[in-house]
């Protein structure tokens, strides 16, 4: 079973986010990095996809800042066997990462490409289903369960009110919801394992971003409203005041 | 050179359309405004979907191209692809729009691959400058908002549910029936499995109760489920990472940066102290209501109506009130 998982370094989920001087992205400094967290999720079930399978590999791979290469290092340590960064500089648009994935995975042997379903920082959710497409191959995207046996693939994605179901043979496309595992810890025996590593640093051009950002702004500020009052007695109140806004 | 047209795809499930199709194209009504022209739908799904269909004029659309075969009584990426092919081989168009919804989610990167074109996704608004459409789509959750435009056209757009409400108003569209071979298709789609009774998703509800920590413990959520039934069909669950990540509620209920950014009519934050990630998936919510027993809460920072008290006092005493005012009105 070989896998490769595409993953992104991103701002943690609990970091503020301020806009840079030019307007148009955000200000790095003092926000602390992490591997996104639905790519942990996809490291994860590729891993037990190998483990289960008693043999095979699992590469890892990520577009971005050279300062990436700690989550691939991260990656390494949780048990992935190689890691590829394809170092660009700006933030590319979906399309333009999907391009340079598509280019690097399209000539590797793999049985399965898996993805976080969407990143926390541009929350574009589209790269996977986009590497598919250019790459020609089935695709499932935010699934939660997913079973693998004789080249034959049946993924539960999750949609309103319910799971998909969607089957195809191999090689496919995944992109992982939370649910689908729990990711492990990275152990100390990982992690000094991981220093032997391979991990390979390629510049790439990426092409045009097609999607231009014009401007970044902080969300409108909501006003603070009204606490109608303490404990059960503020309850009429409270119902008054949401009829008067027409919400009941 | 005129504009070209905005093309909306139209989600159905079950031989209906579903309510964001009528927001779908309600967005490619809004954006075709701006540029000045016409707008049409297409969609997929099985034999009789056609008088469906005819329904979208309604909410503005000029043509509606039907795609009706058996096979797409499931969702059908790759003959949805061709079906939109088809269709850009015969017109120009400016803009596609997709609901961001779990198909349009799936379909509208693919459709962007095909196309060679890009993608904004998650959109919350939308214009047009020079002829080109701008849109407005949260990053970080909603902790920054972009404005963003595109260099080639059509622009590829999926619009966030619940905020391009499906608007009315009086027209008709002509339908028009075109042939998709079901096959080839590189994955095959077996339906859709649901729980036993199929519950309103969390980005799609118009009242969201979402439940916190300060529930104590999952058994509680009875006084939760009571509230959401007082408040009608158009109310479900929602609930805090905390809870999640305890797993006391599924994921799917989740509401914050890692789960799922809504914007409902009315958002109930129960037992929810309010941190960053929570409040970035929240804060588009109409109307924000918290009931904390700490007055401290940053919740009550961003909420625009609260009580401060023992929830397992205030929201009994809610759900009976709005039966209440419901019974006598």
């Amino acid at each position: 079973m070989k896998s490769i998982v595409c993953i992104k370094r991103v701002p943690d989920s609990e970091a503020r986010i301020r806009i840079a001087g030019d307007g148009r992205s955000i200000d790095p400094s003092g926000v602390k990095h992490v591997m996104n967290p639905y790519d942990e999720v996809a490291l994860e079930e590729a891993l037990r996809l190998k483990e289960a399978a008693g043999e095979g590999s699992v590469t890892v791979v990520s577009v971005g800042p050279e300062a990436s290469k700690e989550i691939l290092r991260t990656a390494l340590a949780m048990g992935a066997d190689d890691a590829v960064l394809l170092q660009c500089a700006g933030s590319p648009d979906g399309l333009a990462i999907a391009r340079a994935l598509a280019a690097e995975i399209g000539g590797r042997e793999r049985d399965l490409v898996l993805f976080g379903k969407q990143a926390i920082d541009d929350d574009n959710m589209q790269v996977p289903a986009m590497v598919a497409e250019l790459l020609h191959l089935p695709c499932a995207t935010v699934v939660v369960e997913l079973e693998i046996a004789d080249g034959h693939a049946v993924a539960r994605r999750e949609v309103e009110g319910g799971h998909e179901v969607i089957e195809f043979d191999l090689p496919g496309v995944v992109s992982a919801q939370k649910g689908l595992n729990e990711p492990r810890y990275p152990s100390l025996k990982g992690i000094m394992a991981a220093k032997k590593k391979p991990l390979e640093v390629r510049d790439v051009e990426l092409p045009e971003s097609k999607v231009q950002i014009l401007s970044l702004e902080e969300p409108p500020a909501r006003q603070s409203g009204d606490v109608v009052g303490g404990g059960a007695e503020a309850v009429p109140e409270l119902v008054r005041r949401l009829r008067e806004r027409a919400l009941l | 050179m005129p504009a070209g047209r905005v093309l909306a795809f139209a989600e159905t499930r079950d031989s209906a359309l579903r309510p964001v199709a009528g927001e779908a194209v309600t967005a490619a009504r809004e954006l075709a405004e701006a540029l000045g022209s016409p707008v049409d739908a297409f969609l997929l799904g099985p034999p009789g979907i056609a008088r469906e269909a005819a329904g979208l004029g309604a909410y503005g659309a000029d043509r509606i191209f039907v795609a009706e075969n058996e096979a797409f009584s499931s969702y059908a990426p790759d003959a949805s692809l061709r079906l939109c092919a088809e269709i850009l081989g015969r017109e120009t168009y400016s803009a596609i729009i997709f609901p961001a919804s779990a198909q349009g989610k799936d379909l509208a990167p693919r459709a962007a691959a095909m196309l060679d074109r890009g993608l904004a996704t998650e959109v919350t608004g939308l214009g047009a400058e020079d002829g080109v459409p701008v849109a407005v789509r949260p990053v970080y959750a909603g902790k920054a908002i972009a404005r963003v435009t595109f260099t080639d056209l059509p622009a590829l757009i999926s619009v966030r549910p619940n905020v391009f409400r499906a608007v009315k108003r009086p027209g008709e569209g002509l339908v028009e029936s075109v042939e998709v071979a079901p096959e080839p298709s590189s994955q095959r789609v077996k339906g859709i499995e649901t729980g036993e009774r199929e519950t309103l998703d969390v980005s799609e509800a118009t009242v969201v109760v979402s439940g916190g920590r300060g529930m104590k413990d999952p058994k509680n959520w009875a006084v939760l489920e009571d509230l959401v039934d007082a408040l009608g069909e158009h109310a479900t669950l929602g609930a805090s990472r905390a809870v999640v990540d305890a797993g006391w509620r599924p994921h799917v209920e989740q509401v914050g940066q890692t789960g799922k950014v809504v914007s409902p009519t009315l958002y109930f934050a129960i037992g929810i102290s309010g941190a960053i990630q929570h409040l970035a998936g929240m804060r588009t919510a109409k109307t924000i209501v918290a009931i904390n027993k700490d007055a401290e809460a940053p919740i009550f920072q961003i909420a625009d109506l609260g009580i401060v008290g023992d929830l397992f006092e205030v929201v009994p005493a809610l759900a009976a009130e709005i039966r209440r005012v419901h019974a006598e009105s």
